[in-house]
């Protein structure tokens, strides 16, 4: 059997970074990749699937009943495993710190199971890096509305141009050691009280 | 005070960071209130809580160092210890958080037909059992599927609970009926939905199944064995030898907090800092039930169930080694590793009494002189050895009479049917 010939499951209910990782492995030769989304009758879809390699992602309160599949020796054919190789911990501390766990049949050869492990864990932090950008933009977008808006509010009630309130803003930011959108929020709040 | 210590205590920081991972349960209070009411501050601690959603996450970030300690389930940092289900990873507990707090929850359904078969809601934990045979009996001579029971994971106190009371009443837990492990989180759904019979976990889990109509709490941990082990504080083992007096020190705020937590006078503000989604997120009147130990077993009246669980009281935190000698031997009855007086020996040492002991010594708490009791010996409130002669046990029996003696494993283990 080829390297690209394991069977490799995903376990994963967020579409974004399923995708992101069957990608990932389909580049890279493996042909044979099955994504679960669908949590209901999550042993069963296994059992079905057959995997060699299972990769599961952390946010998955599933890890719990897919451990005790693996103690039933009886409802899976082949014995599995956690992770390629006990000595291995630095693959085990990287998989943890990206977010995934991975599970592997008993028997096969660390050098197969590597490759596939550093892709899939390669792949979780590209979508961590890509999740914290987006997070940080949609946060700047917010911050400059709040922003805008508290200006609005300062050229209003003290009768001052745009840069005047801003510099407002920031001096007193700096002031109390806060974020300028901080201080735009409060401002906003208090604004709302007021009336 | 460690140099480690009392830096902190200069520096701008309010403690040395620790960081604890909990799962959203009741019995993860003595860490919040550690956190919350100020005794992890006042041992120079600045605790980070993190909620978790499944236990193996617990136990691989306790074992990458994501995590400093957990709240662990008993058995876990001995499976971890032994390798067991997962990479060997060596771990200790010296110190325990909870005694009991679990019950067993059967849907409706279930519970009307044992009620056919003789049992009530009041019934004790061996009559439940002889009805629930009863209907398994009947189930199998029908052809109709078997019954499907939840635990929360293969290394818990749960599933041997569960286990416990099904093979007492002559049901085999391997052939009669399906076990299966259930995020606690999807336990009252699944039940509503027919795709469980019925589960064994925490609260308030079991409450919410009562309160929605999902199922009836029938059997209680505490029904089982009295006082019975459950949670523990776990840490990777060799946090101990890198920093000792950051884990006397956990383990002094520790003690501290479970001590108010076990307090009832405590019971209202404990329930209102739980029901918060940072911590366990389920109604505070919920919670206090579970606290005050008078669950509701059917959504109605609700009766008070001596020693329901326990944060304090009882010598509740020492980390008896005739404990985790007892969840070893029930890894061996049912299979998930063979038999060994040295796998023993090594599971025994996993909880670590002298660690306890070292970190509480000093500040005037009472410490039992022995590491291992015969468990379910006691049938009243008793004194015990203990440094300042001060020490009580409250009674601690099996539901079945059946005592454990960590010097005689292999003779309880016979006592099952377990070949060795």
């Amino acid at each position: 059997m080829a390297d690209e010939d394991l069977h490799i499951l995903l376990i994963d209910d967020n579409a974004v970074r399923a995708t992101v990782i069957e990608e990932g492995l389909r580049e890279a030769g493996h042909r044979r990749v099955t994504v679960i989304r669908d949590m209901r009758e999550l042993l069963r879809q296994i059992v079905e699937v057959d995997p060699d390699v299972i990769f599961i992602d952390l946010e998955n309160p599933n890890r719990d009943a897919l451990e005790q599949m693996f103690q039933v020796s009886r409802s899976v054919r082949r014995p599995v495993a956690m992770f390629v190789d006990q000595s291995d911990t630095a693959s085990i501390e990287a998989a943890i710190d990206a977010g995934v766990s991975a599970y592997v049949v008993n028997g096969l050869r660390k050098e197969r199971i590597k490759p596939i492990l550093d892709m899939a864990i390669s792949r979780f932090n590209a979508f961590n890096r890509l999740r914290d950008e987006l997070d940080r933009a949609k946060q700047a977008l917010e911050d400059r509305k709040i922003i805008d808006k508290a200006k609005g509010i300062l050229m209003k009630s003290r009768d001052i141009s745009e840069e005047e309130a801003y510099a407002l803003l920031r001096k007193t930011a700096m002031n109390e050691s806060r974020r300028v959108a901080d201080v735009a929020r409060s401002l906003i709040t208090a604004a709302k009280l007021l009336g | 005070m460690s140099a480690e210590l009392r830096e902190s205590e200069t520096g701008k920081a309010s403690g040395v960071p620790l960081t604890l991972g909990f799962i959203p349960l009741v019995d993860c209070a003595p860490l919040v209130v550690a956190k919350e009411k100020g005794f992890a501050a006042a041992e120079g601690l600045a605790l980070s809580l993190a909620r978790e959603t499944s236990w193996a996450n617990i136990r691989d970030r306790v074992m990458v160092g994501h995590f400093d300690a957990a709240h662990m389930l008993g058995p876990m940092p001995i499976a971890s210890t032994l390798g067991l289900g997962h990479v060997e990873a060596p771990m200790i507990a010296p110190f325990s958080l909870s005694l009991g707090g679990n019950a067993i929850t059967l849907s409706t359904a279930l519970f009307a037909a044992m009620q056919q078969a003789g049992a009530q809601l009041d019934s004790p934990p061996a009559a439940m059992g002889q009805a629930l045979a009863k209907v398994v009996a009947r189930r199998a001579e029908r052809g109709d599927a078997p019954l499907v029971f939840a635990t929360v994971h293969p290394f818990s106190s749960h599933n041997y609970e569960l286990r416990y009371w099904l093979a007492s009443a002559g049901i085999d837990p391997d052939r009669d009926v399906r076990l299966v492990v259930l995020p606690p989180s999807l336990m009252v759904d699944a039940a509503l939905e027919r795709q469980v019979d019925g589960f064994c976990v925490g609260e308030p889990w079991n409450s919410l199944a009562a309160q929605k109509g999902a199922g009836v709490i029938a059997v209680t941990k505490s029904a089982l064995w009295r006082q019975g082990p459950e949670k523990v504080l776990g840490f990777r083992a060799d946090f101990a030898e890198r920093k000792p007096e950051l884990l006397a020190a956990l383990l002094r705020a520790a003690y501290r907090a479970a001590e108010w937590a076990g307090r009832a006078e405590n019971n209202a503000e404990l329930a209102e800092l739980l029901a918060s989604p940072a911590y366990v997120g389920a109604p505070a009147a919920v919670i206090a039930r579970a606290l005050s130990g008078r669950l509701r077993e059917a959504g109605g009246d609700a009766r008070p169930i001596p020693d329901f669980l326990s944060f304090h009281d009882n010598a509740a935190n020492f980390p008896w080694q005739s404990h985790s000698l007892w969840f070893f031997s029930q890894m061996v009855r049912w299979g998930q590793i063979a038999y060994s007086p040295a796998l023993a020996e090594k599971a025994r040492q996993v909880y670590r009494p002298d660690l306890y002991r070292a970190a509480l010594a000093d500040i005037g708490v009472d410490l039992p002189r022995a590491s291992a009791k015969v468990e379910g010996a006691l049938t009243a409130r008793t004194p015990v050895a203990s440094r300042k002669g001060s020490m009580m046990l409250g009674p601690d029996g099996f539901f079945d009479g059946r005592l454990f003696d960590p010097d005689r494993m292999e003779d309880y283990l016979r006592s099952f049917g377990v070949d060795l």
